[in-house]
């Protein structure tokens, strides 16, 4: 396709720009700096705060370049291209005035205001307004709205910019923000000052340009510029959305966004974005060892002798669990720990999840995130992506808003996902029906071009996840969603993705943290401790699993939260958070990414990898890395996938993977599939530690629970 | 202008009657299929005519209704002032504020207002009256005016003076008919008193008309 291309001189530098972009566009592509408000390029346009006119010669008077496109432009008189003046007098004058009436009604309160320092109306109004103001009557006041337990409201700052109610609306999918009244008593408010329910909300902070809409848990706490920002990839969710982390000393004051546009295009989720004050509370920050039942702080040296002791037992009554939350080299570490002493129980899949082993595509999101937006026709089994990846949701209702002909269908839960789908039904039989090309989807499947399914824990999570597996698989291949790379299309596609849960899991299965021969999975590790078959069993930061079977075991708890491990631990190794270690995580694309220290691990506790490295010395088995470089690379020449940073295969082997170790047959079980995520905010020690996660959940059921008795 | 707000007491709440009802079916037989959330206003008008107010449980059951987010509704009845966001009077007055209608002395108009009244946007100690000042409703040619609502009307009480007013909410009061219009005895909008241009009878009669040959007709005897 060519794209329509059209001439025009920016401040006298001729460029060519397609038709449909935007003047604002155009002209920073021709490098002119545009100041703005509402526009933001990933929302629709409003033109409502006329920051960003501009001078288009023969026109009668200066016209907002967000809201005129290319085309609309006419060329001059004598066939010339259209003129677009950004730095003459004309433009200066016109954005004085517009900025001289912003600042009528805005509070000169930026001392006591959080946006200070990172606003753009105060950015602007140095680079474009003026000094003075011709305006002495009295500004007007506008009383705060309630938004809930994360977005402050200091209303009297707001210029109706509108882009919260905007995102709200379009990315978000809940339409909770409005603009009420007109004229001068126009306000942004939710519907009765509800609490927000979305899982995005805080994004709205990062979109307001001035002080109207702040992060209320960080409510001042710090200044940006006292601030030491770490660029760093998010744990909540399996998506691994970039983040900045911004510290100051040894305490996270607040995570932010990084732009990646295969991941989080610049959304994160509330838990992503809020779990900070969590990373402060319920912190083990130092070796305990349990001593006539009671935990009881040690040393370093007790704590590891105490747990080598252990170790160095019968390797078949031993079995180490790897959590959610953990980074790919402190898994291999303990795998290589666990190999050396010949324990064969191993696992990674806390949820029991019948994954692992077969092709790495059978458990990776091959479709990849940025893909989705390619699909026209999406099966969701099992899952409920708003609660497990609110930031994958988004992208599927971009995807649905941004053609009209996407088809979406769904096996499992009937859940408000912010965009209408077809519900087919609750379990392994309706799927079984769509694969057999009896059920109505099948044809809409097999018809689309790009047709994807995506596969929940909540369908793999089960005694038959196996067969649940093997089936998807089966209903992918027959609907014709592998389409091997060609020389016309060098993508292909891959229309079969597992959707993670947990930001660990898919670096466990790549390195192969799963049962070894005769190895007992996780229900098997569990049962066997609780029948007292296994005696010791090492966790590493496991805190989902049933603890209560643990009781008679030895449990080393090696971690950063003290939540259910801890809690029945006999030794506990404390470790480092999320923010606290260099560390690789893989993410459901199977994207190896980079986390980076923001700030040190908490009192006695050190970087995992280290601990493990430690251990192995007073275990006899001393692993064969003195730094965390050397377990990379040992990482990576033992599996080549984590080499290939920020990397996602997608389409690539679609025509060429081991199709046929997909799942394996078996018995379905007719229960409908369920999401294993119920509570969006307390997935993980970490959450379940935040305040803020807990009022913020208090909060949602609240607003949900008033509006559904009031209907 | 201050912010309006919905009103703190709300009904528990809202049902059509059966005229509503079948009122808004006929709207939104207009805008039919993807379109109906046209019929929003329209919806909101009739829940106004119907109670009085639009209250907050109208607006949702509007919202439910028309597949609309309540906040959409509420953004459209608090952008219209002439949707009430809280109980006005079995007899709404609207006085007109608007640069004729204030030169014309509509201020005088709201003093009695608020004295025969009370507050600007209170109900009456009797619960059938409230004010509220507007702007143009498009009458200048009569300034002073107000608009007098109730459930079943709107009408336009014109030329008013603050003893016609006053003497327009007591006959209101007592429940006596009151005749829309010019309160001054004007016709319509036409010069007060007698006409004073055009007042010859010839003008009227066709005797000063000329005959005049038209082009393009067929060449008849010319009278």
């Amino acid at each position: 396709m060519t794209e329509d291309l059209r001439k025009l001189v920016v401040d006298g530098i001729e460029i060519e720009a397609p038709a449909d972009m935007t003047l604002l566009q155009a002209c920073e592509l021709a490098g002119a700096e545009i100041p703005r408000f509402c526009y933001h390029e990933r929302l629709s346009i409003a033109g409502n705060c006329r920051m960003c006119l501009v001078e288009v010669v023969g026109a009668p008077k200066p016209v907002a370049s967000c809201a005129q496109a290319v085309s609309d432009l006419r060329p001059g008189r004598d066939g010339e291209p259209p003129a677009v003046n950004t730095r003459t007098e004309y433009v200066k004058k016109a954005r004085e005035g517009v900025m001289e009436f912003l600042l009528i009604n805005h509070p000169l309160d930026c001392p006591i205001c959080d946006q200070g320092g990172e606003c753009d109306l105060q950015d602007q109004a140095v680079a474009y307004g003026r000094s003075f103001t011709r305006y002495d009557e009295n500004k007007r006041a506008v009383e705060d709205k309630n938004m809930g337990p994360l977005v402050k409201t200091i209303m009297t700052r707001c210029i109706q910019c509108t882009r919260c109610v905007r995102f709200i609306s379009e990315v978000a999918g809940v339409e909770e923000i409005g603009m009420t009244s007109r004229g001068e008593d126009a306000e942004i408010t939710t519907y009765l000052e509800k609490s927000l329910t979305s899982e995005l909300s805080g994004n709205v902070i990062d979109l307001c340009p001035v002080g109207a809409l702040t992060s209320k848990p960080y409510a001042f706490n710090a200044r940006p510029w006292e601030l030491e920002p770490t660029e760093t990839v998010d744990v909540m969710d399996a998506l691994g959305s970039n983040i900045r982390v911004d510290a100051r000393g040894p305490a996270v004051l607040r995570i932010l966004p990084r732009v990646n546009e295969e991941i989080n295009e610049e959304w994160i989720s509330d838990k992503t974005r809020f779990v900070w004050d969590g990373l402060g509370r319920q912190r083990l920050d130092a070796p305990y060892v349990r001593k006539n039942g009671k935990l009881e702080t040690a040393t370093w040296t007790e704590a590891l002798d105490a747990a080598a002791a252990r170790l160095k037992g019968d390797p078949d009554k031993v079995a180490a669990i790897a959590g959610d939350l953990a980074d790919a080299e402190s898994m291999k570490a303990l795998k290589d720990l666990m190999a050396s002493l010949g324990v064969p129980h191993l696992d990674c899949r806390q949820d029991g999840a019948k994954i692992g082993g077969g092709p790495r595509e059978a458990y990776l999101f091959n479709t990849t995130i940025y893909g989705v937006e390619d699909a026209d026709a999406i099966l969701l089994i099992g899952t409920n992506p708003r609660l497990e990846a609110p930031i994958l949701n988004a992208r599927i209702r971009k995807t649905w808003l941004d053609k009209d002909d996407v088809q979406i269908g769904v096996v499992g839960e009937p859940e408000d996902l912010t965009y209408p789908y077809a519900f087919l039904g609750g379990g392994a039989d309706t799927m079984k029906a769509i694969a057999d090309g009896a059920h109505d989807f099948f044809p809409i499947l097999e018809k689309a071009r790009r047709p994807m399914v995506i596969l929940g824990m909540g369908a793999l999570a089960r005694p038959d996840g196996a067969a649940i597996l093997k089936l998807a698989h089966d209903l992918a291949k027959k609907a014709g969603m592998f389409i091997a790379p060609t020389a016309e299309d060098q993508e292909g596609w891959n229309g079969f993705n597992v959707l993670h849960t947990a930001a660990a899991r898919v670096a466990g299965l790549d390195l192969g943290f799963l049962p070894g021969e005769r190895g007992r999975d996780i229900a098997g590790i569990l049962d066997g401790a609780a029948a007292g078959d296994i005696e010791t069993v090492y966790l590493l930061g496991a805190d989902e699993i049933d603890a209560a079977k643990l009781k008679d075991a030895f449990v080393i708890y090696q971690g950063h939260h003290g939540d259910a491990g801890a809690h029945v631990a006999d030794v506990i190794l404390p470790g480092a958070a999320y923010t606290e270690k260099h560390g690789l995580y893989v993410n459901t694309e199977g994207r190896a990414q980079r986390g980076r220290r923001a700030v040190f691990p908490k009192g006695l506790a050190r970087e995992d990898w280290a601990i493990l490295r430690a251990l192995s010395e007073k275990a006899g088995r001393t692993l064969a890395y003195d730094s965390l470089e050397e377990l990379r690379a040992k990482l990576m020449e033992d599996h080549p996938t984590f080499a290939a940073l920020d990397y996602a295969p997608g389409g690539a082997s679609a025509g060429s993977f081991a199709d046929a170790e997909v799942g394996a047959a078996g018995k379905l079980d007719p229960a409908p599939l369920r999401s294993t995520v119920s509570n969006f905010h307390f997935t993980n020690a970490i959450a379940r530690a935040s305040k803020t996660m807990a009022e913020t959940d208090a909060a949602v059921r609240a607003a949900t629970g008033d509006l559904r008795a009031a209907e | 202008m201050t912010a309006r707000r919905i009103a703190k007491d709300q009904p528990e709440t809202f049902a059509w009657t059966k005229e509503s009802r079948a009122e808004v079916n006929w709207w939104l037989k207009k805008y039919p299929g993807d379109r109906r959330r046209s019929a929003v206003i329209p919806m909101l008008w009739i829940a106004q005519k119907q109670e009085g107010w639009v209250t907050e449980p109208a607006m949702r059951a509007i919202g439910a209704e028309l597949d609309m987010a309540h906040i959409r509704v509420m953004e459209v009845a608090s952008f219209y002032t002439m949707f009430n966001l809280a109980p006005a009077g079995e007899h709404l007055i609207q006085v007109c504020g608007t640069t004729p209608c204030m030169i014309r002395g509509s201020q005088e108009l709201n003093a009695v207002c608020e004295r025969k009244i009370g507050p600007k946007g209170e109900l009456s100690a009797d619960g059938k009256f409230s004010w509220m000042e507007v702007e143009c409703l498009g009458a200048c040619a009569n300034a002073p005016m107000v608009q007098v609502s109730t459930r079943t009307s709107d009408h336009y009480f014109e030329d008013l003076t603050p003893e016609s007013l006053e003497k327009l909410l007591d006959d209101l009061a007592a429940g006596r008919e009151v005749t829309p219009g010019p309160q001054n005895g004007r016709q319509t909008s036409a010069p007060a008193g007698e006409p004073k241009t055009l007042t010859d009878k010839k003008l009227y009669d066709g005797s000063l008309a000329k005959p005049v040959t038209l082009p393009n007709t067929a060449p008849k005897e010319n009278a």
